[in-house]
């Protein structure tokens, strides 16, 4: 297709192609490809996935990148609007990603922020620093607010409330489609109602299947399921 | 019956659909808060009597204290909800609001708004290198590259984006580069000034061109 291949061309132009952030090299083409699927898994968990600041920043010096090479072409328009509807594909898409991010922390601000304070030392955190002080603003700027408007108006025994009760949880129960990448075996399915009795699955590389979240949450933080 | 004048404010919210912001019921607000004053006063006044040895008076008591949780409950829940309507606010129509929605706001609220939009822009500033990411923009899929604007009345001189100015006049009609931040300007100028109006087709894009 045109498009990918004017986008791997792009990618060679540039010597590294982002990839000095991280270990791993990557091809400007499998960098895409990743956002992508950070950006479906975003989008359908429930709750709020680990942070991928590598893809994000990497993302961004190759916009860059190809915005300078566009300033550089002299070629035909036709080049030119290719690549330059390449770009602001990717930035639909990167914006989309942390778009639903913000979404989620806005949604589920107090859980976020309760499950940040409890992380253990060497756990990788679902908050980049960026977000982490946009939810702590988030929290403070609506703490004050219904405190003064409402909250020291009322009768002494009142005046507080726990926002980690009243604000509702992510429904790590939901449903989601998803697509076997890498080939599991013996899940755990936990039971619904008390009738049933808990089973395992294999998931077999490739399948599509349609479970609970809960059930798959640490496959699709692993990388070995996708969401669709 | 009480938690009535609260359950006003909550319905009122409620029939308001599609995210819209009516007006803050300060008097309703403030009415319920006195109410909640009230049957607290009334169950200091019993708490002594009970523990005097008038324990009939126990189910009232309890029954006062559920009508005051149900007060709380009902007045946060109505401020939060107006605070998430607000928050749709920021990114339907930027970071100034039309006066006519202001007029709905409450102070707090405006403060809070202001709040807001100052922690976005940091986020905002903070990604995508040099001059940040404005997430407001490209909220659709981009369909198409171009897009052909036809002036129906004179608009003067108008600067897209990336620097062009182009000059609007009566029945001209062309066609600019336009990224999803050009439409959105476009929208933005027809909103807001009521003289001029565009009406614009998108025409295609010449990605589909090169495939066939």
């Amino acid at each position: 297709m045109a498009a990918q291949g004017g986008q791997d061309r792009a990618g060679e132009e540039d010597s590294d192609g982002g990839s000095s952030t991280e270990e791993l090299l990557l091809t400007p083409a499998q960098l895409i490809r990743s956002l992508e699927q950070a950006w479906l898994n975003e989008k359908f968990a429930p709750e709020l996935l680990e942070s991928r600041p590598e893809i994000v920043e990497c993302v961004v010096e190759q916009l860059d990148h190809m915005e300078a090479n566009l300033k550089q072409a002299k070629g035909g328009d036709l080049k030119v609007s290719v690549h330059r509807m390449e770009m602001e594909r990717i930035r639909f898409v990167l914006s989309s990603y942390l778009r639903c991010r913000l979404g989620k922390i806005e949604k589920f601000f107090p859980h976020i922020l309760e499950k940040e304070k409890s992380r253990a030392e060497g756990e990788p955190s679902i908050l980049s620093p960026e977000e982490f002080a946009f939810a702590k603003e988030y929290m403070a700027n609506t703490e004050t607010y219904l405190k003064n408007v409402a909250l020291k108006h009322m009768p002494p025994n009142l005046q507080k409330v726990s926002l980690l009760k009243s604000v509702p949880k992510p429904n790590l129960d939901s449903f989601v489609f998803l697509r076997v990448l890498e080939r599991q075996e013996n899940i755990l399915v936990e039971p619904e109602k008390d009738e049933q009795r808990e089973y395992t699955i294999d998931l077999e590389e490739g399948s599509q299947h349609l479970i609970r979240y809960r059930t798959v949450a640490p496959l699709v933080a692993s990388g070995a399921v996708q969401l669709i | 019956m009480a938690g009535e004048r609260v359950m006003e404010l909550v319905r009122e919210l409620h029939r308001a659909a599609d995210g819209h912001l009516p007006p803050f019921r300060t008097e309703g607000l403030r009415q319920a808060l006195e109410e909640m004053r009230a049957l607290y006063e009334r169950n200091q006044a019993d708490v002594s009597e009970a523990k005097a040895g008038r324990t009939d008076l126990i189910f009232l008591i309890r029954f006062r204290h559920c009508c005051l949780l149900r007060n709380q409950r009902c007045v946060l829940a109505y401020l939060y909800d107006r605070l998430l309507r607000i928050r749709a606010l920021r990114w339907e129509y930027g970071s100034v609001l039309p006066n006519a929605i202001q007029f709905h706001m409450s102070a707090e609220e405006v403060e809070w708004f202001n709040r807001y939009k100052k922690s976005l822009a940091t986020y905002m500033r903070s990604v995508g290198g040099e001059e940040g990411l404005d997430l407001t923009q490209d909220i659709k899929p981009p369909k198409s590259l171009y897009i052909e604007v036809r002036c129906l009345r004179d608009h003067g001189e108008f600067e897209i984006d990336d620097g062009t100015t182009i000059l609007l006049k009566k029945n001209s009609q062309s066609t600019y580069f336009g990224n999803s931040s050009t439409h959105h300007e476009c929208v933005k100028a027809t909103k807001e000034s009521n003289r001029t109006q565009f009406t614009y087709c998108v025409s295609w894009s010449p990605l589909r061109c090169s495939v066939e």
